[in-house]
């Protein structure tokens, strides 16, 4: 067998554009799936019944379907049912959200709780109230042990990125499908492609680290 | 007027009632300390004083206010009454300056330099001026201790609440936080403390009060009761934890 590297330089800019909306896809979906896990893991944790419940269905219907459903349900189903049109990257994007939103709500909601009670009852003991408690006690240790699985779930979604090759969005999975369909260079795309995600994780978890280092885990 | 008074109080946690009628009147500048073996209720009669627990039925008035008022009744409450816990629980992302600073910056509306020279009052007051920047983590669990109590004393409380401060300590290390506590029952603060140091109810409390079974079963001058205990059960008590 023959292997002709060359081929990935040619393809560089296009895997380039195509890494690039990956980054896009996996950070603008992380923050919405930030604040959504957030919201709802705070309402697990210590939410009135109605809340928590509410939050409870959600998180279980995201973590019993798969990725790629959830994606063609947004995609495809969503516009018949509520009669809007959805770009394949708004869906995209949309997906990461609620997905990781719902991962990370048990996350956060295990970080809040792991927190000892004595300490919630020390700051309500001095007058504080229950969300002044969250926010200047609580929430800061709760961060610090959200760190390593917050990481974890970047790393989770960033690779998730790629299942949207279903509804076509150029992303660099997508983009090394197309050039292979031109090339049939299946051994040097799919190398490079696998490099191009490696480092991509690679960065992350080399920041994770970093953050971890300099904050001490309480 | 009285600092606590507790009338008729009950407190069941589900079906299990935990205080079974709790009457208790304690005036300004009194040392109450309370004994009883474990599980008869001395910390839930401790919590409900300051609303962490919320009485079942009863009233239960604390400087005036009543446990069962409204949210803010229940803010002044909290700060009139400052706890010290066993586990310490202090912030443990806070040096010990700032966790004492914390309460009047948050409850007090204290700038950061009234904060700040007052905690370093505080530190210095319990002995432990020289370990204000240290973390909670770095300090023995005395120092924890007694950065608590500086913690509490911080929102400038008329009544503190001590619920088995020197239990989790090393029995070498609780006469440090014995002795914070004699100095400030010696300035006149008002204390409730529960506690097994029946050397420190003799010395210090102004009254002992012994709970058994969710009821105040005695209630008196400390020396009295540890000389001539009147019931056999405070008796057997005395006995198992002298
Ligand atoms: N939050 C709670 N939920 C249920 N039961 C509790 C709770 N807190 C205390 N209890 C029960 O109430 C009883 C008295 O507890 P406590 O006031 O802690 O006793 P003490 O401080 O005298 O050891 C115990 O039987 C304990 O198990
Ligand atoms: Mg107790």
């Amino acid at each position: 067998m023959d292997f002709d590297w060359s081929v990935v330089i040619s393809a560089l800019p296009d895997l380039l554009q195509g890494a690039r909306l990956t980054v896009f896809i996996a950070a603008l979906g992380l923050l919405g799936g930030f604040i959504v896990g957030f919201i709802a893991g705070v309402c697990r944790a210590y939410g009135p019944p109605v809340l928590n419940v509410l939050a409870q269905v959600y998180i279980e219907l995201i973590r019993g379907t798969p990725i790629v459903v959830q994606v063609m349900f947004v995609y495809f189903a969503l516009p018949m049912l509520a009669n809007v049109r959805i770009d394949g990257l708004t869906a995209a994007v949309f997906a990461i959200t609620i997905n990781s939103g719902a991962y990370l709500a048990e996350v956060v909601r295990g970080a809040f709780l792991s927190i000892p009670k004595g300490l919630t009852e020390a700051g309500l003991a001095m007058g504080l109230p229950m969300p002044r408690v969250l926010l200047k006690i609580i929430g800061p240790l709760a961060f610090r042990r959200l760190i390593p699985p917050l990481g974890n779930q970047c790393i989770v979604s960033l690779k998730d990125t790629s299942l949207f090759i279903v509804i076509g969005v150029g992303e660099l999975t997508r983009k090394g499908q197309e050039i292979i369909a031109g090339n049939f260079r299946a051994v040097e795309i799919w190398s490079a492609v696998a490099i191009f995600y490696l480092v991509m994780t690679g960065c992350m978890t080399v920041v994770l680290r970093l953050i971890e280092k300099r904050m001490r885990i309480l | 007027m009285s600092m606590v008074e507790f009338r008729d109080v009950t407190k069941s946690f589900g079906a299990l009632p935990v205080l079974k009628g709790i009457n208790l009147k304690i005036d300004s500048g009194e040392v109450v300390v309370v004994v009883g073996p474990s599980g008869s209720g001395k910390s839930t009669m401790l919590r409900c004083i300051n609303a962490l627990e919320k009485i079942t039925s009863g009233e239960l008035v604390v400087d005036g206010l009543s446990v069962k008022g409204k949210p803010a009744d229940i803010h002044r409450i909290r700060l009139e009454a400052g706890m010290v816990f066993q586990q310490f629980n202090l912030f443990p992302q806070m040096t010990a300056l700032e966790n004492v600073m914390f309460g009047p910056r948050e409850v007090r509306d204290a700038s950061v330099a009234e904060a700040r020279t007052l905690a370093l009052e505080l530190l210095d007051k319990v002995g432990l001026a020289d370990r204000a920047n240290h973390y909670p983590s770095e300090l023995s669990g005395g120092q924890q201790q007694r950065v608590a109590i500086a913690r509490a004393l911080a929102i400038r409380p008329k009544l503190m609440l001590f619920d088995e401060p020197t239990s989790a300590l090393d029995p070498e290390l609780r006469h440090e936080v014995l002795k914070v506590m004699q100095d400030l029952a010696q300035e006149g603060m008002t204390m409730i403390v529960v506690t097994h140091e029946i050397g420190f109810a003799r010395h210090v409390g102004t009254r002992l009060v012994f709970m058994d079974q969710g009821v105040i079963a005695e209630d008196g001058k400390p020396a009295e009761l540890i000389d001539n205990p009147p019931t056999p059960r405070l008796q057997d008590f005395l006995k198992h934890v002298a």
